[in-house]
């Protein structure tokens, strides 16, 4: 018997870890100062140390170096940067167009669409019905005038992992930049910037039970970049403000924790739910791609039912999971990402996401099964789309 | 921990009263789109007599909002007179439910439309409709705004699906831009047919696919 909440919305955010807890509360009460240079005083010295050992353990997971990671606010500032920072260096020096996925997660996709207010033009590439990109549409919509390909390590919703070693590798070859989104990656999936050719990386701990309110961005030496967010010289002079040194810390512990077995384990999970659910359940689909998807990712659409029912029958349940459907979200839109794979507006809103963590067990996981069936089953009663 | 629904919304949503279909109902409806995420089938049954709903049925594709008001509008139209269950609006559905979030009406109106269109529909069949407009070609492309487009989940106007509509003396024509062998062509049809037919001078409907 379970009594406490199951939580399978790790996408969204994690629990955070005690051992992060731990290293990071220091920061809050004894070494507190700002990180002042080599001259100041001796705590502040003492807290640039410990920034800079962070962003060093940190830099180290995606093969690189310190001087190459910079820390921000989070993901989505990490990807603005990355998208108009890139744009403002080179916009008028190299030219004005950008190639994007019509599946990226809102920092992308919303930062594209600032940029075509200011007379950029963006490529929006299609996905197939897995959500997988063509690289040689991408090698198609690169022009003379193309600047900068953004396309996500894995999607946010589906957990589709992009060939990003292909993509970099044709972004390389026409000396076009290359920025990913690796939110939903970064410790959970193999990513190293000395094998693949990829110039930025937004990366975030909130997705592996580190903190929230830090994210980062790794900025391969000499990529042209703009600071856009104005003040002092921190961060290598490309992002201002001061640091977030216990959040930085956390961050690089966060990082230490992912373990290879943990990553297998959440795997064997999200294998287990799929199976059970498909075998179990009839009329489901699962969307995105079945082997090439991110560890903790499954997500299912139950079809001829509604999400926001489902997720709020799961929530009295004691179930926490999220869904595509245009009910659920605040903008009342469906889902985009299911949209884009070719889905209609149904299987958008009778899609339910459930992401693994660090916390979840096989227990839950049945239970979550066992009352998904359930429920499902419940609504199709009432469903007029059910033809008997 | 505030929660956007009342308790009242939240029990007819886990224990929906009056659920289901009725076998050969007296009326008939079924409201809204897979596109809008909503969908609200009514079916009543009408003591040909008293004119009063001797029994109500509804089924729902929708969120929280959508299921709680179907089942409280059965509650609320059961042993109504026809005109009298005519009058049952969104605001007193809310009423009775507790209160609705502002950001959910339009799932939660689709119940209340659904239950009008069902006396309607019973009316239409029975003869009993009491102004009796003459069926015009707005009316015709009003009534098709309730036919889905299967193709995209919107309806057949919206999707600019419909090429023309003609009404000439109680003759109906509606011609669809689809080929006659498209997949969905013959659900159209139907439907379209389901929607126009119960109109009280229509004599026939006729569906024109492209080439």
């Amino acid at each position: 018997m379970i009594e406490k909440t199951v939580y399978l919305d790790n996408a969204a955010a994690t629990r955070m870890d005690e051992r992060v807890l731990e290293v990071i509360t220091p920061y809050f009460f004894e070494t507190y100062p700002v990180a002042t240079s080599e001259f100041g005083y001796s705590l502040g010295i003492e807290a640039r140390e410990a920034l800079e050992n962070a962003r060093e353990e940190i830099a180290h997971h995606i093969g690189a170096t310190g001087e190459e990671f910079i820390f921000t606010s989070g993901s989505t500032e990490s990807s603005n940067l990355a998208v108009k920072g890139v744009a403002l260096a080179l916009g008028e020096k190299k030219g004005r167009h950008i190639i994007t996925s019509k599946i990226e997660d809102f920092p992308v996709l919303h930062s594209a669409r600032a940029l075509e207010k200011q007379g950029f033009s963006v490529t929006y590439l299609g996905v197939d019905s897995e959500g997988r990109i063509d690289p040689d549409r991408l090698r198609d919509a690169i022009t003379d005038e193309t600047i900068l390909v953004s396309i996500q390590h894995a999607n946010q919703e589906i957990g589709t992992l992009q060939d990003i070693e292909t993509i970099g590798r044709i972004c390389g070859k026409r000396g076009v930049l290359f920025h990913t989104d690796a939110t939903h990656t970064f410790t959970r999936v193999p990513l190293d910037s000395k094998k693949i050719k990829v110039d930025l990386i937004t990366v975030s701990p909130h997705t592996i039970h580190g903190p929230k309110g830090i994210g980062g961005l790794y900025i391969r030496k000499g990529t042209p970049i703009a600071k856009w967010m104005d003040g002092g010289f921190q961060e290598f002079n490309l992002r201002a403000g001061l640091e977030n040194i216990p959040g930085a810390i956390g961050f690089a512990k966060a990082v230490e924790l992912v373990t290879p077995e943990e990553n297998e384990q959440i795997k064997v999970m999200r294998d287990h739910l799929i199976d059970r659910v498909s075998a179990e359940v009839p009329d489901t689909t699962l969307n995105g791609h079945r082997s090439k998807r991110t560890p903790q990712n499954a997500n299912i659409t139950f079809h001829f039912v509604e999400g926001e029912s489902i997720t709020l029958h799961l929530d009295m349940r004691g179930f926490a999971v999220s869904t595509g459907s245009a009910c659920f979200s605040r903008s009342l839109e469906a889902s985009h990402v299911i949209l884009g794979i070719g889905g209609d507006h149904e299987r958008a809103h009778g899609s339910i996401r459930f992401t693994f963590g660090r916390y979840n067990t096989m227990e839950e996981v049945d239970a979550v099964i066992d009352a998904i069936a359930e429920v499902v089953g419940e609504l199709r009663k009432i469903s007029p789309l059910v033809k008997n | 921990m505030t929660f956007p629904y009342s308790e009242k919304v939240l029990e007819h949503f886990r224990h929906p009263r009056n659920v289901g279909k009725i076998e050969s109902p007296d009326g008939t409806a079924l409201e809204g789109s897979p596109a809008c995420g909503d969908m609200v089938g009514v079916n009543i049954k009408v003591d040909p007599d008293t004119k009063r709903i001797k029994d109500i049925k509804f089924e729902s594709y929708g969120c929280a909002s959508n299921i709680a008001t179907g089942s409280i509008i059965t509650e609320l139209a059961k042993g109504k007179t026809l005109d009298e269950a005519k009058k049952i609006n969104w605001k007193q559905a809310s009423e009775a439910l507790g209160g609705l979030p502002p950001i959910k009406v339009h799932c939660s109106v689709l119940a209340v439309e659904g239950l009008r269109s069902a006396i309607q529909n019973y009316e239409e069949r029975h003869g009993l409709v009491k102004e009796q407009k003459t069926t015009t070609v707005e009316v015709v492309r009003k009534r098709l705004k309730k036919v889905m487009n299967p193709l995209s989940g919107l309806d057949l106007v919206r999707t600019e699906l419909v090429k023309e509509i003609t009404v000439n003396k109680g003759a109906v024509r509606v011609a669809v831009d689809l080929p006659a062998g498209h997949q969905f062509a013959s659900n159209i049809k139907d439907e379209i047919m389901e929607k126009i037919g119960p109109l009280w001078d229509v004599k026939t409907v006729e569906v024109q696919f492209s080439e």
